[in-house]
């Protein structure tokens, strides 16, 4: 059937705030329908509190609405705009949820608006456990033994009737959150209540535990006419009882013969089809046993997932844009793929490489969380590595993490205790797949670690013949190094920098070797095809092969940076600086090339940029990149810590870094040198002193005074940022702080209790600066302005104080020769102003008041960076209307042993944008009057 | 293989392409057509596939053997396939149930093999070169003599090769007492199909190639089956002689594979060699009679001409692929004969065609109610 004429307008529901467990994916998904719809001459409305979202973007949608995801809001669009349709597969489970909700209020009836992509009633019965179970059995597919309890009189029953292991999974909650194992009765009792608690109509299904079998994934699009492909098989290094989110997974499936994966096939299809029909998406996780090949159905989402965005990466093919023209009607054999743009949509892609995904996790920033893996998902980003073989796609990925590792193993970081390798192998937390390696190298036999781990033995293979690999490298020196094994440790991933390592010498003197020798990246491309047809898309990634197919155009290039994986500090708004920053050098003339490494973001889709390298934004990955390309400059400040921290090394290898010197960068990140700067400019700031060890900061600590805020010197979102109050608890901090970070210059700053915080971001030309915004924190100074609520523009801030902000901003973006964008931090006393830090590049802020004020700074500040424009050839016409308040949003609930408390370091997840029409305001009134309620230290 | 000692290995092409790599299986030399198959799963089906005789299979998925080998998982008696090029080989596998290693396994059907080598540009230049005759060796490094080797390698077009992986003997499958009676015609046939046929109630005799239509019809069958196998269908002329004589009688028939290919030249319908073929197991299909498309499981290097059929008022085409229109079905109008250029029987692939067993099933009972 071709589209649905009938449908001119659709809404479609975002999935708000990051949290974890729905993370940018849905930034991906929404943006592509939106894209794909609007393609199709379809006016789009969108919804969503998330400012730091591309989907909410002029670019791409018709009407936006940045607003709690709430009926009401839904009453209100409808009431403003002929909505024909709903498509709500593509902002989570909170989307679904919210179509629910107005579902069973009546209201799409009442406004006549149709709900397309998928069946209300498959969204119970994939959600509702025992609705499942049911339905399930009925289809003949099996799943566990297992049943409901709605009490804890019931669940005990149920209990002693199935017997230990267990699990326990709440009804209707996101990301697994409140479920888990049980081994025995006591384990039983307390996670029976907790999962009672969580689940919102307090329900859990207790279930046999199959712990222990191997997990895997399918993703599949069905049209209306009923056709449906597999996208994509994925499998979970880490077998069944490991959130999937919190899995390592590789794709295509490793180790499944024909016979299991075409079974696995026919039982999704049968899955897909029983529980409704609707066009769209869908994922569907299975286990097997590894003794008999059974399988059983573990789950099903009748929607667009994290998986989903990341085998739309993994195979090129865009199942959200597809999974949207399915929903206004077309048929799979009618539309084209896209990548190759001559073959049919109505085919399954075929993988000639492998993807690894590793999540990627915060648990420090959560103290006395539990680390341990389990059903409940914790990781805050993933990353993944694309390679031409496993090995290769598993150091891409581990040099993805940003986890001060250089891949896996070599570098000197590995454990040696036994015992304490052991444990971890039995208590999954985000370092086991280190911990294999390392018992591995320690010479623990695979049957233990398979005991332990129950993870397949061809993975644990796959290690192993990393370990012997270095073993064997290390039998020689830089000069001796044959070319055969060299070729072989590149091809295998192993950066130069861990060949270093085992070589005993430079990074720079592996490359030149390897240079010599003629081992060479190539960049390859992902075609969904394996090569049967010619692709027409830039989609790359590097191996060490023989063929390169990423051809060098002669044209003027600018390579942006990515922001890598999200943790807590650098998110999705980074992600939304690189995309606008790849518009506008686009618009500028230039053809732009991505790179970066996050499955979730919308950077990488293939569709952004002129070019996209998957790549680790790791230095060897990214200098050979910048060899092959040969671009006028790389644009750093846009990606965060991720790309800024490279400038260094691009500006020592003659690389131009587009807008604000790395000297200027750096200058601001030495507080030595940077309060000279101020000082000479007669700009006040904290009193504060630079410490390497604890006698240098009690020393310190008299000059300038308690309290005292301590932190290492270049870090993100304010790790270890800390405020002491005596001799005692800097000592201690020091030392804490040393222990993480050795050799770090330790800075000490005269804590300004009770100040006011605020920011300003602005864009300079070099010459000219435009302040784009100002903010007020509600949080008195002290709390990570990350995760403070700021209200733009101020709301109690006198004209004295604004001139003085707007005065500093002006004085330091000037000395500082900023070219692009800037952010100043500023605490507020008597009033007079502090500067307490400056950062030359996109701050999280930037994409908030963006859409606050309705004005495409990034893509301003890009031009400006480029020398395409000054800042004074920009109209700036900002909506200023009332304040909007950006709200912190945090995702403390998947850690139930951690307090809520807030400090100079930053917890966050994700945000929300709020805006109201004056002080007046009940929820303003509501955050102001809490403004105390969680500082902490 | 980072274990085992690495042994070079050169893989030669007709038309001078060097590619340097690794010895899997025996070492030794071995030639033939070089191809290329798009699935990641199911090698060992794919190998023992009696349709890609005399052929040469790269495999473009990154890793293979990682599950070994199952007997129960093989598509006829013996490993078919001339030789074999992948990129990362496994002689280590996880599998429980598996038998052995995929090396072993090689190394005993004296298999020789390459891996290694930059597969995919090896996909792209057959891509654009077309099929061609190769060479690889483990023990012959000197090109000019591996040259003159592969000169003497006939070329596959104008090949009779069904001939030689037929069954020389006839035999039965399944249960005697089953509804229906199923004549084979042996070409090259996939277990999967008899599995596929007996299963749904057939008993088959299973007739050597050259067999003739009397001698097949003798038994008495409810229908026919014409099966797949390899080399030129052109040349395969006495299978067309007997499916004239099945479709001149009007008795079910069903071809797959080859046996769509001879089925339509019994029509008059021209066949030719394709550039490079189709090999994989996500081809996509539509049915033009339900508007239903399916994914399928394909191996074929020559291919049904389309304008010859549109030209043909008898016949009638009945599925096309989606990717480049070539004919994937065809229905002989007004006789009980159609046939597919696909592998409904999958194994290895997607089971959405299974239902064209059901549809001949059911050809065969509306032929008994006559």
């Amino acid at each position: 059937m071709p589209r649905n004429k009938e449908l001119k307008s659709v809404l479609i529901i975002g999935s708000g705030p990051i949290i974890i467990g729905q993370a940018c994916e849905f930034d991906y998904s929404g943006s592509q329908a939106a894209r794909s719809l609007r393609e199709e001459g379809i006016e789009v409305t969108l919804i969503n509190s998330n400012p730091a979202t591309i989907m909410t973007d002029s670019v791409t949608a018709d009407n936006i609405y940045l607003k709690p995801l709430e009926k009401k809001y839904i009453i209100e669009i409808l009431k403003k705009h002929k909505i024909d349709a709903v498509l709500p597969t593509m902002g989570g489970q909170t989307a679904l949820n919210l179509a629910i909700d107005c579902q069973e209020a009546g209201i799409w009836e009442d406004f006549g608006v149709e709900i397309i992509g998928v069946d209300i009633n498959a969204i119970q019965t994939t959600e509702d456990r025992e609705l499942f179970r049911k339905k399930m059995l009925e289809l003949n597919v099996n799943v566990c033994e297992g049943r409901t309890a709605k009490s804890f009189l019931e669940g005990k029953e149920i209990a002693q009737e199935i017997g230990f292991p267990l699990v326990i999974r709440p009804s209707f909650t996101l990301g697994g959150y409140g479920g888990g194992f049980v081994h025995n009765k006591e384990e039983f009792e307390t996670a029976l209540t907790r999962g009672l608690h969580a689940s919102p109509v307090h329900e859990v299904l207790i279930e046999q535990s199959i712990l222990g079998w191997k997990e895997y994934e399918l993703e599949l699009l069905r049209d209306g006419a009923g056709n449906v492909i597999i996208i994509c098989s994925i499998e979970n290094f880490d077998p069944m009882g490991v959130h999937t989110g919190d899995s390592i997974t590789v794709a295509p499936a490793m180790t499944l013969p024909d016979t299991v994966y075409q079974h696995m096939r026919d039982l999704a299809i049968k899955m897909m089809n029983g529980i409704g029909k609707f066009a769209g998406g869908c994922n569907v996780q299975f286990a097997v046993n590894p003794e008999d090949d059974s399988i059983v159905g573990i789950e099903i989402n009748p929607r667009v997932s994290r998986s989903s965005a990341l085998a739309s990466k993994a195979t090129g093919y865009p199942i959200a844009k597809i999974a949207a023209k399915l929903a206004i009607g077309y048929n799979l054999d009618e539309l084209k793929n896209a990548i190759t743009g001559s073959t049919s949509a109505f085919f399954e892609p075929t993988l000639d490489y492998v993807i690894v995904k590793i999540p990627r996790w915060n648990f420090d920033k959560f103290v006395g969380a539990d680390r341990k893996l389990g059903l409940q998902m914790k990781a805050v980003g993933e990353v993944m590595g694309i390679g031409r073989n496993f090995q290769e796609a598993l150091q891409k990925a581990c040099q993805s993490l940003e986890i001060n590792r250089n891949g896996m193993g070599a570098d000197g970081r590995e454990w040696t205790k036994q015992e304490q390798i052991l444990d971890s192998l039995e208590h999954p937390s985000w370092d086991r797949i280190f911990r294999i390696y390392d018992a591995l190298k320690l010479g623990i036999s695979r049957k233990t670690i398979f005991k332990l781990t129950k993870i397949d033995k061809w993975f644990l293979n796959q290690i192993e013949e990393l370990v012997h690999l270095e073993q064997e490298i290390k039998g020689y020196t830089l000069e001796s190094i044959p070319e055969e094994l060299m070729r072989l440790a590149k091809q295998k991933g192993y950066a130069d920098r861990q060949i270093a390592h085992l070589l005993h010498c430079l990074e720079s003197e592996v490359y030149n070797k390897r240079k010599s020798m003629g081992i060479n990246r190539v960049w390859k491309l992902v075609d969904t095809c394996a090569a049967e047809f010619e692709a027409q898309t830039p989609y790359y990634y590097s191996a060490f092969d023989e063929e390169n197919e990423s051809v060098s155009s002669d044209k003027k290039k600018i390579i942006v940076l990515g922001a890598g994986p999200n943790r807590i500090g650098q998110g999705i708004e980074f992600d939304y600086c690189c995309v606008h920053g790849v518009l506008a050098a686009k618009e500028a003339g230039y053809e732009t090339i991505m790179i970066n490494c996050n499955p979730e973001t919308v950077s990488t889709d293939f569709d952004i940029s002129d070019k996209l390298y998957f790549e680790p934004v790791f230095w060897e990955h990214i200098y050979e990149i910048i060899e092959h390309e040969k671009p006028e400059g790389v644009i750093v400040q846009l990606g965060g810590q991720t790309a800024l921290k490279l400038a260094e090394k691009l500006e020592r290898y003659g690389v131009k870094i587009i807008g604000t010197s790395y000297k200027a960068l750096d200058l601001a990140e030495d507080r030595g040198s940077f309060s000279d700067l101020l000082k000479k400019n007669d700009i006040p700031y904290p009193e504060f002193g630079v410490a390497e060890n604890a006698d240098e900061a009690l020393e310190a600590c008299k000059e300038i005074g308690f309290p005292l805020l301590v932190r290492p010197s270049y870090v993100l979102g304010g790790q270890s940022m800390k405020i002491v109050i005596n001799e005692e608890e800097l000592e201690e901090h020091v030392v804490d702080i040393l222990k993480k970070i050795p050799n770090n210059r330790i800075l000490l700053d005269h804590f300004l209790d009770g100040a006011i915080e605020a920011e300003a971001d602005a864009i300079c030309d070099g010459e000219n600066v435009y302040i784009i915004g100002i903010m007020q924190h509600i949080e008195p100074a002290g709390i990570h302005s990350g995760d403070s609520y700021a209200v733009l523009p101020p709301y109690n801030l006198g004209d004295l104080i604004i001139h003085q902000i707007e005065d500093y901003t002006r004085k330091i973006a000037l000395a500082l020769d900023t070219v692009g964008l800037l952010n100043i931090q500023f605490a507020i006393k008597d009033d007079k102003v502090y500067i307490i830090e400056a950062n030359p590049r996109a701050s999280r802020t930037v994409p908030f008041i963006c859409k606050a004020y309705g004005e495409p700074y990034v893509n301003y500040a890009t031009k400006v960076m480029l020398g395409d424009k000054k800042v004074t050839d920009f109209d700036f016409k900002p909506t200023k209307k009332g304040y909007a308040i950006k709200i912190p949003v945090f995702s403390f609930n998947k850690f139930p042993n951690v307090n809520k408390q807030l400090g100079p370091e930053m917890k966050s997840t994700g945000e929300a944008i709020y805006f109201i029409d004056d002080l007046r305001d009940e929820f303003f009134y509501q955050i102001y009057s809490e403004r105390n309620l969680y500082l902490s230290r | 293989m980072d274990k085992v000692q690495r042994k070079s290995c050169i893989l030669l092409l007709e038309d001078g392409s060097i590619f340097h790599g690794y010895g899997i299986g025996l070492i030794g030399t071995t030639s033939g057509e070089i191809c290329f198959n798009t699935g990641i799963t199911g090698y060992q089906e794919v190998y023992t596939d009696p349709s890609y005789y005399g052929q040469i299979l790269v495999n473009t998925t990154s890793h293979i053997g990682n599950y070994g080998v199952l007997d129960a998982e093989t598509e006829s008696g013996s490993v078919k396939i001339k030789g074999l090029v992948v990129k990362k080989f496994s002689d280590i596998f996880s599998r429980i149930q598996a038998e052995g290693s995929l090396q072993k396994y090689l190394e005993e059907a004296k298999i020789v093999g390459i891996s290694d080598i930059d597969t995919r540009k090896l996909v792209r230049h057959i891509r654009e070169k077309g099929a061609m005759n190769a060479i690889i060796s483990s023990e012959i490094d000197d090109i000019d003599k591996l040259k003159e080797l592969l000169s003497a390698v006939p070329s596959m077009e104008g090949l009779e090769l069904a001939s030689q992986v037929s069954t020389k003997e006839t035999y039965f499958e399944g249960n005697p007492d089953a509804p229906l009676k199923v004549a084979v015609l042996d070409l090259g046939i996939k277990r999967n199909i008899l599995r596929n046929l007996t299963s749904k109630g057939c008993y088959c005799k299973v007739f050597p190639s050259g067999t003739s239509f009397e001698e097949m019809n003798s038994w008495n069958p409810d229908g026919f089956f014409i099966s797949n196998g390899p080399g030129d269908p052109a040349s395969t002329t006495y299978a067309v002689e007997t499916v004239k004589e099945i479709i001149k009688r009007d008795i079910p028939v069903f071809g797959i594979c080859l046996g769509h290919q001879i089925i339509a030249l019994a029509n008059g319908i021209t066949t030719y060699k394709m550039h490079h073929g189709h090999r994989g197991l996500n081809h996509p299909v539509k049915n033009l009679v339900t508007g239903k498309c399916e994914i399928t499981s394909q191996n074929h290097g020559f291919s049904v001409s389309s304008d010859s059929v549109k030209n043909n008022e008898n016949v009638e085409i009945t599925h096309i692929n989606l990717n480049d229109g070539t004919v994937e079905g065809i229905k002989i109008l007004g006789k009980k004969a159609f046939s597919v250029q696909y592998h409904p029987e999958a194994a290895p692939g997607p089971h959405d065609s299974w239902y064209l067993f059901d549809q001949f099933i059911a050809l065969m009972g509306e032929a008994e109610t006559v």
